[in-house]
Parts: structure tokens; sequence; C-alpha cells
């Protein structure tokens, strides 16, 4: 009697073996055992009026069908100076895809589909780069050479991205640590992907060519948390300076992981900083799983150069067919392929993040590479199994399989692509071999990534023979870095100082709102901490709610503040006004007033009501205490109180005539 | 030693402080400046730039550059040249399929980027360009034979009669279809030189270039090279013809004859367009497409005529509006004796030359009127003006292109000098750079922002 494979068991076993733990309860020392290692590339738009190597608007986005004109490229791989393809470019030659590209008239011009050459780089955008490069302490370069960064996904239209280093060798402060800087380039931004599907991949435009920087971390994080604490700095950094944009898409990271003995991996887009720690985690895991994984297989084959898949074509009619990807395959015209992994049971389902086995890494290559669309693969490894085990038994026997040693994969893809999608299924086995394959990957919301594309090699950047250099003047720098304002850390640190609550800070600073408070409370004489509720909690909690006027902008609030000010008002009338104000901006302070149906009235007036609301309790009152008369005459008198007298103080008028 | 070795490109101040710290290019050096450390290796700077900064690669590939006036101190810890050639691998000989010969002329075709210098180094040989475009050899079999190495805008007449008489070489072979690989700039003119140099060919003759250097992923020189292969070795079409993108995007190819194509962007990939007319054809990868019903057949026979002849007395004068006669005295003097017009409108010059183009005709110098308008042929019946620069010797030259007009009357002055005898070769067209009537879609430059257009270009790649 043959004993019962459970894949589910294996999965969980491996999980186990590899020692893996949820985040929540992981500690340091979980990450010194797995040797987590993490760096950043963090992307952010800068706020510019002009693309950066053409005259376009930037910053000007349009839905996915409003275009004018549609252009097609494919992206061919060029030989590096070594005379080798980038690994990277065969694969995206490998895949053959036909690339769209749409282009609007508003926001495109020839430059971006690559049929003129670049225009002089946009000064302005070079400008703000440079002040954000003084202001992360880089030593900065002595003349700009824009740089070609190769990217054949199709991305760029013209196979590259114009980018240039602005400076090397800064650094940032965190809480407890310095983190370093490798460098900060100007590049111009990508297009953004409308599908991708099969053979077909279509992107616009419309972002293409905006002005951005990149800052590189040095693998100096040790742990999730301080990777997110290392982004956010680098983000507020940015933000601190107001020349950048804000805003959905405006900053994205590529997050880099690796394990002990692993290797960097490189999370792409990351859109929240939020979502770094879990996927930071779970990709140190991941690698450290196929290092256990590659020792299970070594101990299993001797030779692993030897090793080979192998195949069979069947026969849709032979088996009984129920899932439903199958039945299309079968009605659309395809081929059914299964394919023998001699020695590689348990190793399917091996476990490689939460939720996740190792198949998984197969299928996404069957989709990325060989474009065959999930769902497009089964296997013997399967919780549940899809093809019936009798129909199994079939297949097993046509690839002569050893039960106790192989896995059988089953994969149904047009004609076309079987001969790429055998090769992809092989090469990846083989790679198991080796640990852990050098690629991109795409980051979830829930923690988790899958292959994106194989990570490109350092041959990948040339100089743009398009391009003079351009001599960055001492004097010019000199000049510049009298601009900069105080950095993030000195900003912290006055925070706390102030008084500022701690839980608006991040707000704060991400929406730099910093120079605003500052005047409120150095010019306007602000309670610093009313000023930090008033920003951090108030002004967050009407962003929420409300839509912002079209010509809202932040200063309106200390225009608010001093006409409060000017007129004796106290608070919170002021947050009570905010609502208004950032809905309608243009509003006179007067007239936001009536809306809110305020009515002056002097302390006077407030108070003589005091004792004849103190006669009512004693009349009607159940339980009459003083804290309880004390408060339902605060409860009444409060709407009309607000705004004319401090809460406070009449608190205490009260206190003092009911005694 | 040969300085030059050791310091690539550097001059001046740069040259000075590189020997000041004896570091040389390729040298791996650390400098101290007053912004800061920085690492790298130093590479050779471009001829034209200045000679306040040194270029340096960093450990990233990016390259930046320091200015000297900066540096504090630097020394070399290192040295690595890097040497630079593309891997060969044997073009496969596939029998049943056709002998194309490729000729070598220089320009982006077959070339590639030396990463670092930002030099051109050309890739030619059959294997070369099989490890670069291995589709090639599903389409034909391959010999290549470099003839110069020259940018587009030098090419001029020696290297037309050299690549006449190459191909008259290479016909006599057996050959079954020829393509020359050439820069962009000048591609038309070659196309129409080697249309009078090469009459009664027997095999198509294809010119290709690329408008993207082959260096870009994005470039469009595979394409253009498939599609010439494509044509030379297996289409019916035997003249000589311009293979360039017909859209700009990567979707098909058009075939143009050599006497009515032009260069007409810049820049873009779709920049060769057929002037008065339709394009021969279309290619693909797979196949062309005729659209012209006439054109030469292709024939089993040698029996090509190698004409090599080129008088480089021959100017072209675009006219303007506030043109002196001295001009033309000056081109006279000079000692031109062919002149081609490109005038205005239907074909107009104003009448303050008037006397030097008497003078002009009475030193015999032979005078062909062409057209800046480029579309249409010129009329010097209509207005007075024509027919007073007719009495004075102009010769109206129907409706060949300006550039072609020049080809073709120094191609004549170069075999004879009787007016009657030109007139006569310039005026009988020998593969449509006169055409008897141009069709109505062979004037077709639409307007953007017209609604039916713009609803065109929408569906249609441009």
């Amino acid at each position: 009697m043959k004993t019962q494979f459970d894949p589910y068991s294996n999965y969980l076993a491996t999980l186990k073996k590899i020692g893996y733990v949820p985040r929540k309860e992981a500690t340091q020392e979980d990450y010194n055992r797995i040797g987590f290692m993490s760096g950043l590339e963090v992307h952010q738009q800068l706020l510019t009026d002009k693309k950066l190597f053409c005259n376009c608007p930037a910053g000007i986005f349009h839905a996915h069908d409003d275009f004018d004109a549609e252009v097609i490229r494919h992206m061919r791989p060029t030989l590096s100076e070594l005379g080798e393809y980038d690994g990277t470019a065969l694969m995206e030659f490998k895949t053959k895809k036909e690339i769209v590209y749409r282009i609007n008239n508003e926001n495109a011009c020839t430059y971006e589909v690559d049929d003129t050459p670049p225009f002089l780089i946009n000064r302005q955008a070079l400008e703000r780069a440079l002040q954000i490069t003084i202001l992360s302490k880089f030593n900065v370069v002595g003349e700009v050479h824009i740089t070609r960064k190769q990217y054949l996904d199709g991305s760029i239209p013209t196979g590259f991205q114009r980018t240039a280093i602005l400076g090397v060798e800064g650094e940032i402060q965190l809480k407890n640590k310095k983190v370093r800087l490798i460098q900060l380039s100007i590049e111009e931004d990508s297009c953004r992907e409308i599908s991708d599907i099969g053979h077909r991949r279509v992107y616009k435009t419309d972002r293409l060519g905006m002005p951005l920087i990149e800052t590189v971390t040095y693998p100096d994080m040790v742990n999730p948390d301080e990777v997110k604490e290392a982004c956010d700095y680098i983000r507020f950094l940015n933000r601190s300076t107001g020349l950048v944009r804000t805003g959905m898409g405006a900053g994205r990271q590529d997050v880099n992981v690796s394990c002990k003995g692993g290797t960097r991996i490189e999370i792409k887009g990351v859109a929240h900083t939020k979502w770094i720690p879990e996927l930071t985690h779970n990709e140190c895991f991941r690698q450290w799983a196929l290092l256990s994984l590659r020792e299970e297989l070594l101990s299993r084959v001797k030779d692993p150069k030897a090793w080979k898949t192998e195949s069979a074509l069947l026969d849709f009619d032979a088996f009984k067919i129920t899932h439903p990807a199958i039945k299309d395959a079968r009605d659309n015209g395809q081929k059914l392929v299964a394919v023998r992994l001699p020695e590689f049971k348990g190793i399917l389902s091996y476990f490689n993040q939460p939720g996740i086995m190792f198949a998984e890494e197969i299928s996404d290559r069957l989709k990325v590479i060989a474009c065959i669309e999930k769902p497009n693969m089964v296997h013997t490894e399967l919780p549940q199994q899809i093809i019936t085990s009798a129909d199994m038994e079939i297949i097993k026997m046509i690839l002569n399989t050893d039960e106790e040693k192989d896995a059988v994969i089953v994969f149904w893809a047009p004609e076309a692509d079987i001969k790429t999608a055998l090769e992809t299924i092989e090469e990846r086995c083989k790679m198991a071999f080796e640990g852990i394959p050098n690629e991109t990957r795409k980051s979830f919301e829930d923690g988790t990534t899958m292959f994106e594309r194989v990570l490109p090699g350092a041959d990948r950047m040339y100089p743009d023979t398009d391009s003079m250099p351009i001599p960055l003047e001492g004097s010019y720098i000199g000049e510049l870095a009298k601009t900069i304002p105080n950095d993030v850390h000195e900003r912290l640190a006055q925070m706390i100082q102030w008084g500022i609550p701690a839980d608006t800070y991040h707000y704060l600073l991400s929406k730099n709102l910093f120079p605003i408070i500052e005047k409120a409370i150095v010019e306007l004489g602000v309670d610093p901490k009313k000023a930090g509720k008033l920003f951090g909690h108030e002004l967050k909690n009407v962003e929420g709610h409300y839509e912002a006027g079209d010509d809202f902008d932040y200063t309106r609030i200390l225009d608010l503040i001093k006409f409060c000010k000017e007129n004796g008002y106290h608070s919170p009338l002021g947050a009570m006004m905010l609502p208004e104000l950032y809905q309608h901006p243009n509003m006179d302070f007067n007239s936001i007033l009536t809306v809110i149906k305020f009515k002056k009235r002097s302390k006077d007036e407030l108070i003589s009501q005091i004792d004849f609301l103190s006669k009512k309790f004693d009349n009607e009152a159940k339980n009459n205490t003083k804290e309880n008369k004390a408060a339902w005459i605060m409860g009444q008198i409060r709407p009309m109180a607000v705004g004319n007298i401090c809460l406070a103080e009449l608190k205490s008028e009260i206190d003092n005539m009911i005694q | 030693m040969d300085n030059t070795d050791f310091f690539q490109g550097y001059k001046g101040r740069s040259l000075e402080v590189l020997k000041k710290y004896s570091v040389r290019v390729w040298g791996q050096a650390e400098m101290n400046t007053t912004r800061g450390e920085f690492k790298g290796t130093i590479l050779p700077r471009a001829s034209n730039d200045d000679d306040e900064h040194i270029v340096m690669k960093v450990i990233t590939g990016y390259n930046i550059g320091i200015d000297i006036n900066t540096i504090i101190d630097m020394k070399e810890v290192g040295y690595k040249k890097a040497n630079y050639a593309i891997p060969e691998k044997q073009f496969p000989y596939t029998e049943g399929l056709p002998q194309v010969k490729l000729f070598g002329t220089g320009g982006t075709i077959a070339s590639r980027l030396d990463y670092r210098t930002g030099a051109v180094i050309p890739a030619f040989s059959p294997g070369e360009l099989y490890g670069a475009v291995p589709e090639l050899a599903d389409i034909c079999n391959l010999e290549t034979e470099k003839i110069f190495a020259v940018f587009s805008e030098n090419m001029g007449p020696q290297q037309y009669i050299e690549l006449a008489k190459a191909i008259g070489r290479e016909i006599e072979k057996g050959v079954d279809g020829i393509v020359i690989g050439h820069g962009t700039d000048t591609l038309h003119h070659t196309g129409a030189a080697l249309t009078f140099m090469c009459q009664n060919l027997p095999v198509p003759v294809v010119l290709v270039g690329s408008q993207r250097s082959s260096d870009r992923p994005s470039s469009d020189a595979a394409l253009n090279l498939m599609h010439a292969m494509k044509t030379a070795g297996t289409s019916d079409i035997a003249e000589v013809m311009v293979c360039m993108f017909g859209p700009t995007s990567d979707e098909y190819g058009l075939l143009h004859k050599g006497t009515r194509v032009r260069k007409m962007h810049s820049s873009y990939r779709s920049t060769f367009r057929t002037i008065g007319d339709t394009p021969l054809a279309m290619v693909t990868r797979e196949k062309v497409t005729p659209i012209k019903k006439n054109y030469h057949k292709r024939r089993n026979d040698k029996n090509v005529i190698i004409k090599p002849f080129f008088s480089d007395k021959v100017t072209m004068v675009y006219y303007y509006t506030g043109m002196k006669p001295d001009v033309i005295d000056g081109l006279v003097a000079a000692g031109y004796k062919g002149i081609v017009f490109v005038g205005t409108g239907l074909g107009h010059v104003n009448k303050e030359i008037y006397p030097a183009i008497r003078r002009a005709q009475a030193a015999g110098v032979h005078m062909y009127m062409t057209l800046q308008t480029i579309w249409g042929y010129v009329q010097m019946y209509v207005y007075d003006t024509g027919r007073d620069m007719m009495a004075m010797g102009i010769i109206p030259a129907g409706n060949m292109l300006p550039e072609v007009g020049y080809i073709k009357l120094s191609w004549a002055l170069g075999q004879t000098d009787d007016p009657e005898e030109v007139k006569k070769l310039m005026l009988t067209p020998i593969n449509d750079e006169i055409t008897e009537r141009e069709p109505y879609n062979g004037y077709l430059v639409y307007q953007g922002g017209v609604p039916e257009v713009e609803e065109f270009i929408k569906k249609v790649h441009k």
C-alpha cells in the first residue's frame, strides 16, 4: 500500500521546516537568522510645467480610451558591450510581444514615441532635482551625463530610459540609525500599462517623459519596519521641499530584498509605503524557502546539469474534462501538454509565500514569458485535483512517471507558444537547483509578490549620444543651496519640541504642512498644540470628507486664523469654519460664519444665561448633582458660546456661579 | 609612449590634471573634491566637449562628470581597459534560399554603439549580422562586402561609381538580389544615381537604412534589413528601390523607386515617401505585395548595362525672393556647366537675375527647372516669366524631383557636352523620374485636426 501524499500537509511541513513566522510574531532575531537585508529605490515625480526632454505639458492624464493615434513597436535585444545579450532582453524577446502605444495629442508629441530626438533637458526639472540632491546631502556631480538605461518590456517606446546622476554618496538620519544613500538621479517617467493579455501589451503615453527623481539607498535596513521608516523619511524629505508632485502615482518605490545566501530581488512599483513591511517580510522568507528547496533537490539529484523534463502532447478527447479553462482551451483549438518533472515530488507544493506553493512560480513564468493567461496549468500537487485521479494515472503512464519520485504538470496553450512554454518550465525548474533566480517581482496588496521580469544586468547602461553633458558650476550649486528648507529630521525635532501630537507627524510632513504650521505658531502666535490639532486632526478629517474647491490652498487657513484673531474669536470656531473654507476657498469669512449659523454674542450675554438655566435644572432634574448641573448648563450654552468665549473660561464661570 | 593612448579625448586643463595625478583613461580612480568623494572608472572624453571636466563611470553603470576645479586629490587604484568585439556566429547556408549580396557603405543600418565612448562600431560581417538579426537566415543566404565606410552625407560621385561597378560584378556572378546598407540622409540621391548608372537590371537592387541606430531596442534597423533581404531575394521587381518603414509602427515596409523617393522628415521612421505617385510595393517579412501594376520584372539573364558616369560641374540653385544675379555669375565663373534651378510655383525665378541667366546661356551652361513645391509639374507656358526663361535656355524638367534633377544632369554631363544630347538624356525617363501622369493618390499630405483625418489616424497606424 502506497502512503497517501497530501500536498497541503507538505506545504505546511515545509513552512515549518524553514522556520517561517508571520510578521506580527517575527522578532529581530528571526530576521537576523535569515539575514534580512533591504534597500530602496524611491521615485518621486517633480512638480514641473513640462516633461523632461520635450515641451509637452506634465501631469495631464487621460482615460484609457481617450486617444488620437496608436503606434506599434517590437523591442529587440541589443548586444551588450561584452557581446552578450542581457537576460531580460532575451526573455522579453522570447515573449514576442506586440507593444501598442496610445497617444493623446494633449500630452504627447513625436518625442514620446521616439520619432523625434530629445530636446534640451528641462532646466526647471533639473534645478528642482538638484535642490533635493543638496537636501539629501549628496556629493553633487560636476557635469551631468545623460545615460540610457534599457527597458525592453515596452514601458518606454525607445527601449531605454534617459536618466542622469546628480549626486552620489548621501545619507539620511532615521530615529535610531543613519542610512547611506548610493545616488540620486533624474529620469523620465515611463508609460502606464493599460492591459497585457497574450501577446499584446497596451500602454498609454500620458505619464511618459514626466520628470522624476530616484533616490537609491544602500541595503542598510535589517527589518521590514526599518524599510518603511526609511521610505517614509525619503518621501517626507522630497515633499517637504514643495518641489514634487503629490497624489496617486506621484511617488512609487522599488524595494530590494535579500536573505542570507540569497540574491537581490527587486519588488517593483510599490504604491504605498504601508505595504512595505509585509512585502519585504514575505520576500525574504520566499528566498529562504527557495534555498531550502534547493538543498532538498540537490540531495535527490546527483547531476543537476543533466536533469531534464519530458513532455507529451495529450489528446483532449481521451480525458474527462470538467475544468472550464481546459474546456476553453480545447474549444479554442489549443493543445494540451503534460510535462514530467523527475524527482520533483513534494517540490511543487513546497512553501513559497503565505498561501502560495512553489508551482506558482512556474505558472507565473508561463504567463509572463510564454504569454499564456492564467489559469494555465494544473499539476500533481494541487490541494484539490482538477484532473481526475483516473486521468492523472493515464497521464503518468504516458510519461513513464515514477509515482514515488516525480511530479507532473499539465498545461494548455496555443500551438505556437508550446515551445517557449516547455523551455520556460524546464528553465524555472533547473533554476531551482541554483537557488533564487534574478528577477523583478510585482507586488500585491496582501503582501505577496509574483514574477514580473528577469532582473536586468549591469550591462544595460550606455551614454545617450543624443545629448551633450551639462556642466554644473560651483556658484550655481552654491546659490541653490541657499534655497533649501530644513530637512525632515530638523522638522521632526521641532514638532516634538513644540509638543505637537505625534499621530499628526506623518500627515503634516507628507502634505508638507510644516511651513504653514511654523508660520501659524511663529508669526500668528497660535498655541503649537492647537495648531497641530487644527492641521493634523481637523484638516485631515475635512480632507477625508469633503471635496476641495478649485482654488483651495493651505495658506487660506492662515488667513482664517488671522481673521479669528483680529475679531477676538476663540477656538474651535476656526475648525468649525474649515469644511466651508475647504469647499469654497474664495468665500469671505463673515459669509462662512453666516452659513454655519454663527452669531456674535458678548461674554456677559452668555454668562447672564447661567442663572436662568441653573434654576430650570433645579426644577426638572431627577438626579441633581453639581457635576450634572454644570455639564447640562455647559451643553445648553456651548452652541452659542463657541468662538465667542474660551470654553474653558465659560466652564469656570459656570462652576463659580452654581457654587 | 603616445599620450593619446592614455588620455583619450582629454585636452588642455583636464589633460594636465590627469597627468598631474598620473591617472589614465580606463584607470579606476578615487577622487577627493570640494563636493565630496567620487569613485569610478575614468572614461575617454568626446573630442568636442570642454577641457574643464573628467568623465567617470560609477559602479552603478552611470556616467558622471567631475569639475576639475573641485579636485583636491586623485589617485589611480586599478586599471582595466575595455575591449569590444561583436560576437560572430556562422551565418548558416540553407539550400533553396536565394543568394543575396549585402554591400556596406557605412551608416547606421549596420553598426552598434561603443557603450563607453559613444563611438560607433560597425557590425557588418554575415556572422555579426546573424548574431544581431538571426531571422535573416530564414530569408536568404547572405554574403557581404564592405565597399567603403562613409557617413551618408559624405556619399558622393566617387561612391556612386564604385557601387555601380560592384553591382555589375555581382550580377555577373549570378546573385539573386543586392542589398545596399546606407545612411538615410542621402539614400534617395544614391537611389537616383544607381538607377541611371545600372540600367536594364535583371535582379532587385535594394537600398536600406535605419532612422534609429541598431544599438537601440526600438531600432527600425532589423526589420528594415529583413524587409530588404526579403525583397532582394524573392521579389519580382528588378529595379533600384529604397526599402524603409511604411508607417512609423513596426508593421510593414514600402518599396520606393530610387527616382521618385524623398526623405520627408528629419527623424520619423516613416520618413521616405514616394512623391507624385504610389510606392512600388509593400513588404513584410513574409511577402512582397506590389502596389504598382507595371514594373521591371526579374529576369534570368545578366544583361545589366553599367553607365558609371558623373560630372562634378553641376550645381543646384534653390531660388529665394531676394536672389541677386551675382549668385549665378559666380557659379558660371567657377566653371559650372550645369545648373538645376529649384524654382517657385510652376517653376519661376525673379526678373532681376535674367541678365545672369542670359550670360550663363551664352557661356553654354545647361539649365533645367525643377520645383520647390516638390509635388506637381513644371509648367513654364502659363506665365510670361516662364516663357521668358525658356527663351533664355532653361528647360522644364517635368515632375522630376530637384535632387534627382541634379543627379541626372551630373550623370548626363558625365557623358556628353552636346546640348541636344544632354536634353534627350534628361527628358527621356529611365525609370519614372519624369512620369506622364500624376495619379490622384500621388499627392496626399493630410492635415491634422480635420475630423475625417483624425478619425483615419486613430484607426490606421501612421
